[in-house]
């Protein structure tokens, strides 16, 4: 799983019909020390996340569609949770 | 599956339901040389591995099997710690 911050809020009309009321979120991979890496990407949200928090995302379709608790639904990343500390000690 | 050490901990209060109980760290996969090799991610833990241990991580939907029936929506977990290895 990778360390994002959510940094955008993602409106979409005409979509698959599994997306129906699911929240689309624009979300920034993190390094450990908390600097962007790589280009956002948008993850679907089953825990409730808003803009600024950083929260833990899965990076695979299965799992990403039972995060959004529905299996077969065409996404490929979704936030689990929203993350309270991380700590490192290397 | 890849070697890797634990060089961390993830702590989550709002999450989801199936990830309820289950222990979050970070991996730094290593090289066979044990020097740190690519990014950080984080993984779930099923073998009570802790911070500075060698272990061997699966990444995919597989990282979920060993929560069977529950099926967390993960993408890595910790499956073995690592006693020694050694080069041919």
């Amino acid at each position: 799983m990778q360390i994002c911050r959510v940094i955008g809020t993602v409106v979409a009309t005409q979509k698959h019909r599994k997306f129906e009321a699911a929240k689309l979120l624009l979300v920034q991979p993190l390094n450990i020390d908390d600097t962007p890496r790589g280009n956002a990407l948008l993850a679907v949200d089953g825990v409730g996340a808003g803009v600024d928090e950083k929260v833990l995302v899965v990076l695979e379709g299965r799992a990403a569609g039972e995060a959004l608790g529905r299996k077969g639904a065409p996404v490929d990343a979704a936030i689990i949770g929203i993350i309270d500390t991380v700590s490192i000690d290397e | 599956m890849q070697l890797a050490r634990v060089i961390g901990d993830v702590v989550m209060t709002r999450k989801d339901a199936n990830l309820e109980g289950i222990t979050l760290l970070i991996v730094q996969p290593l090289a066979p040389d044990h020097t740190p090799v690519g990014r950080p991610i984080v993984a779930v833990d099923s073998v009570g591995a802790g911070i500075g241990e060698e272990v061997f991580f699966v990444r995919g939907k597989e990282a979920s099997f060993p929560f069977h029936p529950a099926e967390p929506p993960v993408d890595a977990g910790i499956v073995g710690i690592v006693d020694h290895w050694d080069l041919g």
